[in-house]
């Protein structure tokens, strides 16, 4: 472990500091950010009555449109001069949201990704390459500094030019990869036109995230790329890769950093916080962050949590494997769809690839959903009755699992856009009239 | 006694079976016989070409899914009945056909059909019992 004392806290002992924390940020917040007194204030709640952890659901919430409206540096809680780095999502629907970073904050920052490091199965001495993009996007840095931190060597490739990413893992023995999972597919298949087995390199842990990804994507990246394949999480509101990992003790979901952050799971629609093991929205509220610190921050993101202890020996609490995301999640038909789910059943097939297309339409006020699936050697058949049982049988499987008629549309290999950083997986033509 | 027979998967969009050819004449590869499966999302293109190795390697360099597969030429008596007579003696061995195709040139009287079964050496056999001619792929791939 990189940080034994805090990572194995015993849970009183992690409450009580987790209280102290929240009690200073509540007060930080207040003080600092007109938008936190204001709306405090309009749940009626003073700092001072912060008395305990169960407190914490007395406080209202905090969601991305609230970073918007105080575009950019709005929900800052420490003076510019003390900010030291700047982040922003990539603002694919509006503008972007910023963060700042304090000093301290890129230190924490820097721990608990080496924490997740060492969580993942890195060491001081492994060579890591790193392919997260560098930029306003939090995934470089992020892992790079983390990298730093443990004391690994770090190579600072950021994403794209996979023919280079590919020789440079060869060459310079790179032990360790951090990428978005659907990124090291890519690789994977860049690597075999190249003639370049994966067997033949040094990798041996491959840390991914950034997007939501399933247990059978993990096993064909571990066939794939011969290495042990771990899910971070993380978000650049909160702080960026490393708010949670896996250890490769259990791989049974994600220890999330409890010193520094504090999970809540509500449900999406009533903002009721559901007991562990129910699946909900995520809800963060960061304890220890200076430049932009967030109460009850509403993630979007789908998953549930337990405190059972982990053989791992870590006593935070672990969140389960993303099933995505609330605003990433498709409503057909009344069904509600995750992308990863739809990635699950096609992994599970025999011989199908993971790179796939969601396409839905509005026909005559009908959702349509079209499934677009490579066909490659391993499932191609001289005989059409072949392929249209493979077919039929995808479509029946998403029926049977999920509820939902679909259209799987066989295309050439390749036809559906390979991604160097976070995958495309859904066109939405709908275009609802109101 | 097989013949070997490439297949290539063609998405059912403009310009894919053009595409196709277009890559094996430039390779320099003739097509001896063809035959297209088609459905209303994809195709499967049936070849049977006089360079299968080369026509293989141009296909796949080019991003398409290529398979090859064992197929049966069969010489076909060129009159009445021909084609019944065959299809019985495979029939009486309660051999399927899945596919079949003609062959474009003819061969002495004979026409020949390509066959496609699911239990080829079986098949063959009773094709030989019955005195039916089955051609060598060597013979058909320099026609």
């Amino acid at each position: 472990m990189f940080n034994e004392e805090f990572e194995t806290l015993p849970r009183p002992a992690l409450e009580a500091l987790q209280l102290k924390r929240l009690k200073a940020m509540v007060e930080r917040v207040y003080s600092r950010v007109p938008f936190y007194r204001q709306s405090l204030d309009k749940a009626g709640i003073k700092p001072e009555q912060v008395t305990s952890l169960a407190d914490l659901q007395r406080l209202p919430f905090t969601c991305k449109q609230d970073m918007r409206d105080s575009y950019p540096y709005g929900l800052f809680a420490a003076k510019m001069e003390d900010i030291v780095r700047i982040h922003a999502s990539s603002g694919t629907t509006g503008k972007p949201t910023v963060v700042g970073y304090t000093q301290k904050d890129i230190d924490t920052w820097s721990e608990l990704m080496a924490r997740s490091f060492v969580a993942a199965g890195a060491h001081k001495g492994d060579i890591i390459h790193n392919s997260y993009g560098y930029g306003l996007f939090t995934g470089g840095l992020g892992a790079h500094y983390g990298a730093e931190k443990l004391g690994a060597s770090v190579i600072p490739m950021s994403g794209g030019n996979t023919k280079k990413q590919i020789m440079i893992m060869k060459d310079f023995g790179s032990t360790v990869l951090t990428c978005t999972p659907s990124y090291s597919l890519y690789m994977a298949e860049a690597a075999r036109e190249e003639g370049i087995d994966f067997k033949g390199l040094n990798l041996r842990v491959g840390i991914f995230g950034a997007e939501p990804w399933s247990d059978s994507m993990r096993s064909e990246i571990e066939a794939k790329l011969n290495l042990s394949a771990i899910d971070i999480y993380g978000l650049s509101e909160i702080m960026g890769p490393g708010v949670a990992i896996e250890c490769q003790e259990a791989k049974q979901g994600l220890h999330i950093w409890e010193d520094h952050f504090i999970p809540e799971i509500i449900d999406p629609d009533s903002g009721a916080v559901l007991p562990p093991g129910v699946k909900g929205e995520l809800v963060i509220t960061t304890i220890t962050k200076e430049g932009i610190p967030l109460l009850r921050y509403r993630t979007r993101d789908i998953t549930s949590i337990t405190y059972e202890p982990c053989v791992c020996g870590r006593t935070h609490a672990r969140i389960s494997r993303m099933s995505g995301r609330s605003d990433d999640m498709l409503i057909i038909r009344g069904v509600n769809v995750f992308p990863s789910q739809i990635e699950s059943i096609l992994m599970g097939i025999e011989g199908v690839e993971p790179h796939y297309l969601l396409i839905v339409d509005r026909k005559e006020n009908l959702d349509i959903l079209e499934v677009q699936v490579e066909v490659d050697e391993n499932i191609f058949s001289d005989e059409v009755k072949h392929l249209q049982a493979l077919s039929h049988t995808i479509e029946k499987e998403i029926k049977d699992l999920l509820g939902v008629t679909c259209k799987v549309r066989l295309v050439e290999p390749k036809t559906i856009m390979r991604s160097e950083g976070k995958a495309k997986r859904v066109i939405d033509n709908r275009t609802i009239d109101s | 006694m097989q013949v070997e027979q490439i297949s290539i998967f063609i998405e059912n969009k403009s310009g894919r079976l053009a595409e196709v050819t277009r890559i094996l004449g430039e390779a320099g590869i003739n097509i001896r016989a063809l035959s297209l499966a088609d459905t209303s999302d994809f195709g499967i293109l049936r070849l049977i070409v006089n360079d299968r190795e080369k026509a293989n390697n141009v296909l796949k360099e080019k991003g398409f899914t290529v398979s090859k597969t064992e197929v049966v030429a069969v010489e076909v008596p060129d009159r009445p009945g021909g084609l019944s007579e065959i299809l019985l003696a495979l029939d009486s061995k309660s051999i399927n056909v899945e596919y079949m195709y003609a062959f474009v040139e003819r061969c002495g009287e004979n026409a020949v059909i390509i066959f496609r079964f699911d239990e080829t050496e079986k098949a063959i056999k009773a094709l030989l019992d019955n005195g039916f001619n089955v051609l060598a792929g060597e013979r058909l791939y320099s026609m």
